[in-house]
């Protein structure tokens, strides 16, 4: 497996089949290791390589995902070798950037506030989840509405965010046995994670409550209203104020 | 200028290419399962490679043509008919306005391919007119096909409406050479290494190449289960989820691997063994559940050999397919 260790920006770049390269940058959720990712994925954004896709970043790496083709004819070009690696080309390329990666630079967060209805039919599990940690469920509004979270990743679903920052005295377990379909907007708890549900869907998630801001717009660039790197805050929100603001989405 | 649906089939979906540079929002990719098929369907008629097509599943659809038109089939053989004459596949056909088109049955093959001349007109989201099938965007409504859906589509660069027809089609002697894009036999897939083939044990990275692997019932356009000799870890720690993509093969605590498809998340926790090579992935599309797979693990100069040389293919198919074409259509 093709790995090198770099001077400058300690990482590995190893291949995800024959066109995406990883770029891992550590083993854990850590905010250093995430300010990696997003400063090598703006500076990629900035400056696309030809034959660059995308870049999608996790916890611990960024995927490049490249066209091989393009990268096999900008090479030909310029030398007619026909035993050129694109894999190897792609890796050049990323290592130069990494060269240029300034990690003294601070990174500069969005904040997106998602107005949350905690309980009632909206959070079937929010009782649960107050007995689970001998809170109140008025504890439990508060403890997760005062957070900050860090959205390191967004993946599973389309706008489906991987927040991280969830205070332990709320932490909660997966459902034992997972619902069969999971309400668009539903805001849930799983371990040491909390996140919201973009789409409908089946899910093991404890449900807290119901936002109604959509996360997944189809058919806006882009489509998914938050991005790796934002922070988020929840906001709670009445029964009433719910409904008018669904009324003013959209939303049936 | 449309094809109306009679009978819907088991699962008839418009597909393209897919949505490239959508991954970072959790947007799947979706897409032609068989993109070779896709690509070399929309030559046959003269359309851009990546045009959509109807992708058909197992059992086909029975559809009206409600205008003269260009179509054509290929993929996997699901025994297609014109009013009950047999249609062959991987050539241009003309179809007369009014002839009912027929699936009767998978021969060979899982999935096929129907373009139409002009391409369907459907808008695109995101780039893309695929089907998003969970999400409910994009293709036709959102879903999969059902019956008195109408699919319209583009005036063709050739006008049709003055053609005679014998029968209710015609088409020519040529045709493209589907053993090179449908190997048939024993599906052999070719991999590199997945990212994390080293925390696997020497014994299940031998039963890996050694064995084969039966595709499930539970297979379908997200990934394929499939079961073989249960693939263990050397040591069993808590993978973080980061991107995967088509051809990803995933193993689960119970040991049984999953190929991540075309509809396949974006992201993923559980370590991945394999990668399927690019140039591969149409065979996998083409595999039914209840047919084995043999893996062999190649590395990634020729997995990058492969793809080019499949590339390299389909260009020289397309050059080819353009010249006959015209001269076909203009006698």
């Amino acid at each position: 497996m093709p790995e090198k260790l770099l001077n400058k920006t300690a990482c590995t770049l190893s291949p995800l089949g024959d066109s995406a390269i990883v770029i891992t940058f550590g083993n854990g959720m850590e905010y250093s290791v995430h300010k990696k990712i997003k400063l090598l994925k703006d500076l990629l954004e900035d400056e696309p390589f030809a034959g660059f896709i995308e870049c999608v970043p996790a916890y611990t790496n960024l995927t490049v995902f490249y066209d091989p083709l393009v990268i096999y004819k900008e090479q030909n070009k310029s030398n007619g070798n026909e035993t050129i690696s694109p894999f190897e080309v792609v890796r050049s390329i990323l290592e130069m950037k990494l060269q240029d990666l300034k990690e003294d630079k601070k990174l500069i967060h969005r904040t997106v506030t998602i107005p949350v209805c905690y309980g009632y039919e909206y959070g079937p599990d929010l009782e649960y989840v107050a007995r689970y940690n001998d809170l109140t469920t008025d504890e439990v509004i508060h403890i997760h509405s005062t957070g900050e979270y860090l959205a390191y990743m967004i993946g599973f679903a389309p706008g489906f965010p991987f927040l991280g920052g969830l205070s332990e005295n709320i932490a909660t377990p997966r459902r034992s046995s997972p619902r069969m379909t999971i309400p668009a907007g539903a805001v849930g708890i799983a371990g040491m994670q909390t996140g919201v549900y973009p789409i409908s869907t089946p899910g093991g998630w404890q449900l807290i409550g119901q936002t109604p801001t959509k996360l997944f717009l189809p058919n806006v660039n882009p489509p998914s209203l938050l991005q790796a790197g934002d922070i988020v805050k929840f906001h709670p929100i009445t029964d009433q104020e719910y409904k008018e603001m669904i009324l003013k989405e959209g939303i049936q | 200028m449309s094809l109306r649906v009679i009978k819907p089939g088991l699962l008839t979906s418009i597909q393209d290419l897919g949505r490239k540079g959508f991954k970072q929002h959790g947007v799947i990719v979706s897409g032609a399962m068989d993109a070779h098929s896709l690509r070399i369907a929309n030559m046959l008629v003269g359309n851009e490679e990546g045009e959509a097509a109807l992708e058909i599943t197992l059992m086909g659809p029975t559809i009206k043509v409600e205008k003269n038109c260009l179509i054509s089939i290929t993929g996997g053989n699901l025994s297609p008919t014109l009013d009950n004459k047999v249609v062959p596949m991987w050539k241009p056909i003309l179809v007369k306005n009014g002839s009912i088109l027929r699936f009767e049955g998978c021969k060979s093959g899982c999935r096929a391919y129907l373009t139409v001349a002009g391409g369907f007109a459907i808008p695109e989201i995101m780039e893309s007119k695929s089907t998003y099938l969970r999400a409910g965007i994009g293709g036709y409504m959102g879903r999969a096909l059902k019956a008195d859906d109408v699919l319209q589509f583009n005036e063709p660069s050739k006008n049709l409406d003055d053609r005679t027809f014998k029968g209710s089609f015609s088409f020519p002697k040529w045709f493209v050479n589907e053993k090179e894009f449908m190997p048939g036999g024993k599906p052999h897939i070719r991999f590199i290494d997945g990212s994390q083939y080293e925390y696997f044990t020497d014994s299940s990275k031998d039963s890996f190449v050694e064995r084969l692997f039966k595709v499930s019932n539970q297979s379908d356009r997200m990934g394929y289960r499939i079961s073989g000799p249960a693939l263990k870890l050397k040591d069993n720690g808590e993978l973080l989820s980061e991107a995967v993509t088509n051809g990803s093969v995933q193993v689960p605590p119970d040991g049984n691997p999953i190929i991540l498809l075309s509809d396949s998340q974006t992201t993923g926790g559980y370590p991945k063994i394999a990668q399927v090579i690019t140039a591969d992935l149409p065979i996998i599309a083409q595999v039914k559940p209840g047919e084995s797979i043999q893996f062999s693990r190649v590395n990634l100069k020729e997995a990058e050999r492969l793809f080019l040389q499949k590339e390299r293919q389909l260009k020289e198919l397309k050059v080819s397919i353009s010249l006959a074409l015209k001269k076909w259509l203009d006698i």
